[in-house]
């Protein structure tokens, strides 16, 4: 159950070793939250990178379920999983991704039959699992990690592009279905993020951390944004951008 | 479905809501309800998350449109009044007063239903002198989860009736309530007004040592936002309802309250901050005479001023905003002071800050009164880092002996329910005895751990 002071009891990180999802839990868990749920592939890994955050809240009840994001077919079960765990979700933070940036799909195409899975179709089957547990809750507020890659699909890494585009239109729709039922969506839109999915990677204009992008979804998550961009003024070089004729668009050195 | 909150405006969920008095309906719906329970709602007054259900069914329970009009009987001999619980004080009092009797027991706003007044076991201005609201109910008819309509009073099934006062309408739905009202000689009220120039003063004027006992309804404003000497400054109101020479009137038991203006509903998020609240403060302090002054006021005045503005919750924006109050013993005003200077220091105001000295507790489990300083801060909700704030008050009041009160509460922790009442497991199997399946959620419940959640789904 949520508070009157915007806190969340039971919170859910999936895909609980990101270091987004990881600093978006420094933000959310304070008096109040009871029960945690980590999420991952790796539940060592998960455990080790919360260490300060289970350090500094003794009495939270922390829970690991192992998963598979690039195994869409799962999630259902997944969701089940966790709410067997602590009863009723009262936020879930979507944090899977996978970047592979620099892969060379030409040669091995194949290889993006990943990326789809767990950036788009999981988290398309983790959308509407966590919704259709939400809307019978009668509240309940999700946070995916969209990316402005979505925005307009460049080359580079048009894989990664198009799914985030995918799936950032999905979470919208789903959230006008939601309307009324008390659950929500919120997108989160960041742009280049340094963290270990990023490193070697050249830094980019209005470039941010994890910390930034957390401090703007704890502002976010208790109201009724829909959306929102870190940083800020992101959103306004995307009208312009997304807006580009072909010809300009395809000359700009990103 | 529906959005609901409390008073507060804060924590809003969905839920199916079903309005109606009628018995056999109420008892189909609890009957088909899903999984996630019912739970009744009056007027949707208490502050924070006890009328509202996620998920699940809210029976609302109110009779202010009831064509068949207002289901209340009194005795006029006895001041016996027979009431249905969907009845508001604000009813009852219109019915009454002109005949000579008043509600044992009024909180600050006569928009609650006999139902919640039971349920929350409301207290006012005159607990240490009538106790609260549970203590003068004769008798009352509850709807079980299965059901069946029972009859409890304090002397038929005394376990059940003290679990149903103040058990937040988890044991039960209240159909109808035998009260006994108190009797009065004119609908005015002789109030002592006077101005105290800091805390202590405030503590000492309202001590049972002193002469507070001899007044049946005692409280004082104070003023957090003053600093320094002037720390903790109130302005203390006492009185009795008048006698028809003190009352100067022609026609002593006329009552005519009127709601004058409503709050609009674009009121911006932070108009209530420090500033505007010192300002007004400041005002109301010196407003008060310096000097013990005697004067006659109406029952809406005294009793219900924040009545006068329809819809004053949205006087805090959209944020909403949450109302803290919680006792601690009577030796423990150190604890006050710690939890007045905590809010000062963080900068946090709050427009509305009243402390009451309490009686003794009565037979209800989950009663909130009990001998005691009770202090009621209104606190906007969209404030940074308030969680954390609130948290280390609650450890204070708790670690003094004290405890929160549950119709009010917002956000405290299952444990802190636990420490705060000590006869909480009795109440929680009593509870369990009269709703086996766990029927009866809401919100509150679902957050405090009320209700074992593994029962029912």
């Amino acid at each position: 159950m949520k508070n009157g002071v915007g806190v969340a009891q039971n919170v859910v990180l999936f895909g609980g070793t990101s270091e987004i999802g990881q600093a978006i839990l420094h933000k959310v868990v304070k008096p109040g939250v009871s029960r945690l749920v980590l999420v991952s592939r790796d539940i060592d890994a998960a455990n080790r990178v919360s260490q300060d955050l289970v350090g500094s809240h003794p009495d939270l009840d922390v829970h690991h379920v192992r998963y598979d994001a690039s195994d869409a077919a799962s999630m259902e079960h997944v969701v089940a999983e966790v709410a067997d765990a602590i009863g009723d979700i009262d936020i879930a933070i979507i944090a899977q991704g996978l970047l592979n940036e620099g892969q060379d799909y030409y040669n091995t195409p194949s290889h993006l039959v990943d990326v789809v899975n767990v950036n788009l179709t999981g988290a398309m089957v983790l959308l509407y699992s966590l919704s259709s547990r939400m809307r019978s809750q009668g509240y309940g507020k999700i946070v995916l990690l969209s990316s402005v890659a979505g925005e307009r699909v460049r080359k580079g890494n048009p894989v990664y592009g198009a799914t985030k585009a995918g799936i950032d239109g999905f979470a919208l729709a789903l959230d006008h279905e939601l309307e009324g039922s008390g659950a929500s969506i919120l997108v989160v839109r960041p742009g280049f993020v340094t963290t270990k999915m990023t490193t070697g990677m050249k830094k980019v204009p209005f470039s941010t951390d994890p910390e930034h992008v957390a401090q703007i979804v704890e502002k976010a998550i208790s109201s009724d944004k829909k959306i929102v961009w870190a940083p800020a003024p992101l959103h306004w070089m995307f009208l312009i951008l997304k807006n580009l004729p072909i010809a300009i668009w395809r000359r700009l050195p990103l | 479905m529906q959005r609901l909150s409390g008073w507060g405006r804060t924590a809003w969920t969905v839920a199916d809501v079903i309005s109606t008095t009628d018995v056999d309906t109420i008892r189909s719906t609890v009957a088909h309800a899903n999984n996630r329970g019912v739970i009744a709602r009056g007027l949707g007054r208490s502050y924070g998350a006890a009328a509202q259900n996620a998920g699940g069914t809210v029976v609302e329970l109110t009779s202010e449109h009831d064509p068949m009009g207002i289901d209340a009987v009194l005795d006029p001999t006895t001041g016996v009044l027979d009431v249905a619980s969907s009845v508001s004080l604000d009813s009852i009092l219109r019915l009454c007063v002109p005949r000579g009797w008043f509600v044992p027991v009024t909180p600050g706003t006569r928009f609650v239903t006999v139902g919640g007044a039971i349920a929350s076991d409301v207290h006012g201005k005159n607990h240490h002198f009538d106790g609260s609201f549970g203590q003068h109910v004769l008798s009352m008819t509850v709807m079980l989860a299965s059901g069946e309509i029972v009859s409890l009073s304090p002397s038929e099934n005394p376990v059940w009736f003290w679990a149903t006062v103040g058990g937040m309408g988890l044991t039960g739905i209240v159909l109808r309530a035998s009260i006994q009202m108190l009797q009065i000689e004119s609908s005015k009220v002789r109030v002592e007004t006077e101005r105290l120039a800091n805390f202590d003063a405030v503590c000492d004027a309202m001590s049972g040592d002193g002469d507070d006992d001899k007044y049946r309804y005692s409280v004082c404003w104070v003023d957090l936002l003053a600093t320094g000497s002037a720390m903790g400054r109130g302005v203390l109101t006492r009185g009795d309802h008048a006698t028809v020479a003190e009352s100067e009137s022609d026609d002593p038991l006329h009552y005519d309250p009127r709601l004058r203006v409503s709050a609009p509903g674009w009121m911006p998020n932070g108009l209530l901050n420090k500033w505007s609240i010192k300002a007004f403060n400041e005002t109301w302090y010196r407003k008060a005479p310096a000097k013990r002054h005697i004067g006659i006021e109406s029952i809406p005045a005294f009793f219900h001023p924040l009545d006068g503005v329809n819809k004053w919750n949205r006087l805090y924006g959209s944020q909403g905003f949450i109302q803290y109050q919680f006792i601690v013993p009577l030796d423990r005003t150190d604890v006050l002071r710690k939890v007045i200077e905590t809010f000062s220091a963080a900068g946090v105001a709050s427009f509305l800050a009243v402390l009451k000295r309490m009686g003794p507790q009565n037979l209800a489990p989950l009663s909130f009164p009990t001998e005691g300083w009770t202090l009621t801060l209104d606190i906007a909700a969209g404030i940074k880092g308030l969680a954390e704030l609130l948290a280390s008050v609650d450890a204070m009041v708790l670690d003094a002996g004290g405890r929160h009160y549950l119709a009010k509460d917002s956000h405290v922790s299952p444990s802190a329910v636990r420490r705060g009442y000590p006869r909480f497991e009795e109440w929680m199997s009593t509870r369990d005895a009269m709703d086996p399946d766990g029927i009866w959620r809401s919100d509150l419940a679902r957050r405090l751990g009320l209700v074992d959640l593994r029962r029912n789904s």
